[in-house]
């Protein structure tokens, strides 16, 4: 049996004395297309951040394929959340997709070659936003901001698309179109989706997982999400009877 | 003074340090505005200062204590930052601090006289020696190299550090020698304006050519050509008027940038130069 895409196993990951993520197992097949949602602090860019290999994890592993990623080929396309990102910096569209074509290596006098250019040009078209190639970023609006990178994502030919909120902060309109542009990637990668759209990811997604710095659901995305529905009011109920029952 | 400047070995220097000062300073500047590294390199020059007072007291060139103790303050800034989080501010502060702290007591120590450091905390381009521009022209070709040679991985790391980590592309390296270079520029440009001037030539020029385009190497070549007018002027109006040429070029800057930005909100359509590209 093949090993999965990737293999996390008892995960954990602390932010001094708190626990962003606890324990935390979960595996992601090839082909999978996973959203994951859950409230703020919960964990779901941590999970993300780990499993990129930007953030160090205090206890636990991730395996890649079977093995580190050191030793792994595995290519992970990252779209991190907008406000991550200086907008204001001096760089136009072309060049931020182009940028993904860049060597591992810091390669002295680099020069992108023509079929960089195609490339970049097509994945442009993918996404939608050919026509602004020219553009400074800083000229975007947020919904086109966000399928740049998207756009630069993929000029990284991944295996893996890990998306954090790309939805963030952009009119309903724009959701709607980088939902669709998502799914319709879906069929050709592993995608892996953090969002607060609820209802909206419920109809792309093959698996939802509810994450609060461990997987409370995980499943048929309907369920879960009946699951996060449901949540806060128990909550509420029982912190409201935990109130009464102290004061009584 | 053109005259003069073929009679004057001091003038000549002075203008070559005008060309020196102008390129790196202009590149450099430009990084460290879009980088949001104007404050560290700040505490870098800063630091410096202890490195000239152990020069004046040990009895070896001042200018390399500097240049040590820049590099050494880079990288520990740098050090400190990644295995700390939320206190970046107070770490520059320290090395700000601690580093003045350091060439006050030095040159304390000193037996006899104190020596002459105004020229190092406020620079005086015309005191600059032939010795000072080997220094600068060694440094100068190197740093504006270095950026040049790796001009597409420096415009994705300044863009977004994490896609360039996640490319599997040594940051490590990319970031330690960023703040290797903002040492060494820092060395470069303590003879022209001093070191608690330094900030200021190399944030204003960024800022004024960042009204007037958004490609990061027209912005380069805007801020190389803006250093050079905000010294060339501060050299020209100290040489006539004997006031201290470091204030002026800081003057200059401030002036020229506030015009700039005047020029920019009013007439923007009209002067082709200030257009947007």
């Amino acid at each position: 049996m093949n090993d999965p895409l990737i293999d996390i196993s008892n995960l954990s990951v602390k932010y001094g004395n708190i626990s962003a993520l606890k324990k935390l197992n979960f595996s992601i097949d090839k082909g999978d297309y996973i959203g994951i949602i859950g409230p703020n602090g919960g964990g779901k860019t941590t999970l993300i951040k780990s499993i990129l290999g930007l953030i160090k994890p205090n206890s636990g592993e991730i395996k890649y394929c079977g093995t580190s990623l050191k030793k792994s080929n595995i290519k992970m396309g990252y779209v991190p959340q907008i406000n991550d990102i200086n907008r204001m910096f001096p760089i136009s569209v072309k060049e931020v997709v182009l940028s993904g074509r860049l060597t591992k290596q810091i390669k002295p006098f680099f020069r992108f070659q023509d079929e960089d250019e195609l490339l970049a040009l097509d994945v442009l078209k993918t996404v939608g936003i050919y026509e602004l190639r020219d553009r400074l970023i800083s000229e975007l609006s947020g919904g086109e901001f966000q399928k740049l990178l998207i756009a630069r994502a993929l000029t990284l030919d991944p295996d893996i698309l890990l998306l954090d909120e790309p939805t963030a902060m952009i009119d309903v309109m724009s959701q709607r179109q980088i939902f669709n542009l998502i799914k319709k990637l879906s069929g050709k990668m592993t995608i892996i989706l953090i969002t607060h759209h609820i209802q909206m990811i419920t109809k792309h997604v093959k698996k939802l997982i509810y994450l609060d710095k461990n997987i409370l659901a995980e499943g048929d995305p309907n369920e879960v999400y009946k699951y996060a529905y449901i949540r806060p009011i128990h909550q509420s109920i029982s912190n409201k009877y935990r109130e009464v029952r102290n004061n009584v | 003074m053109f005259k003069a400047l073929f009679e004057y070995q001091f003038l000549q220097n002075a203008l070559f340090a005008t060309i020196l000062a102008s390129i790196v300073g202009g590149l450099v500047g430009v990084i460290i505005v879009e980088k949001k590294l104007v404050m560290m390199t700040g505490g870098i020059a800063h630091t410096s200062y202890g490195g000239v007072g152990l020069g004046y007291l040990v009895g070896f060139e001042p200018i390399f204590g500097a240049f040590m103790f820049s590099i050494v303050a880079a990288l520990g800034i740098g050090f400190i930052k990644n295995k700390t989080t939320g206190i970046k501010d107070v770490i520059i502060a320290m090395f700000w601090s601690l580093g003045m702290a350091l060439g006050i007591l030095f040159i304390g120590l000193m037996p006899g006289y104190p020596p002459e450091v105004t020229s190092y905390l406020f620079g005086n381009i015309l005191s600059v020696t032939r010795f000072d521009l080997i220094l600068m022209t060694i440094l100068t070709v190197l740093v504006v190299s270095i950026i040049l040679i790796y001009f597409q991985d420096w415009k994705a790391h300044l863009f977004d550090q994490e896609f360039t980590k996640i490319m599997r592309k040594n940051t490590t390296l990319l970031e330690n020698t960023l703040l290797v270079l903002l040492a060494l520029t820092v060395v470069v440009l303590i003879r022209v304006v001093g070191i608690i001037l330094v900030i200021a030539l190399l944030s204003i020029p960024a800022a004024a050519s960042a009204l007037l385009t958004g490609k990061l190497y027209l912005r380069m070549i805007y801020s190389i050509l803006f250093s050079f007018v905000f010294i060339f002027v501060g050299l020209v109006v100290s040489y006539y008027t004997d006031f201290p040429s470091g204030a002026i070029i800081v003057f200059t800057a401030i002036l020229l940038y506030i015009v700039i930005w005047i020029l920019n909100k009013k007439f923007i359509k009209k002067v082709p130069l200030f257009s947007k590209e």
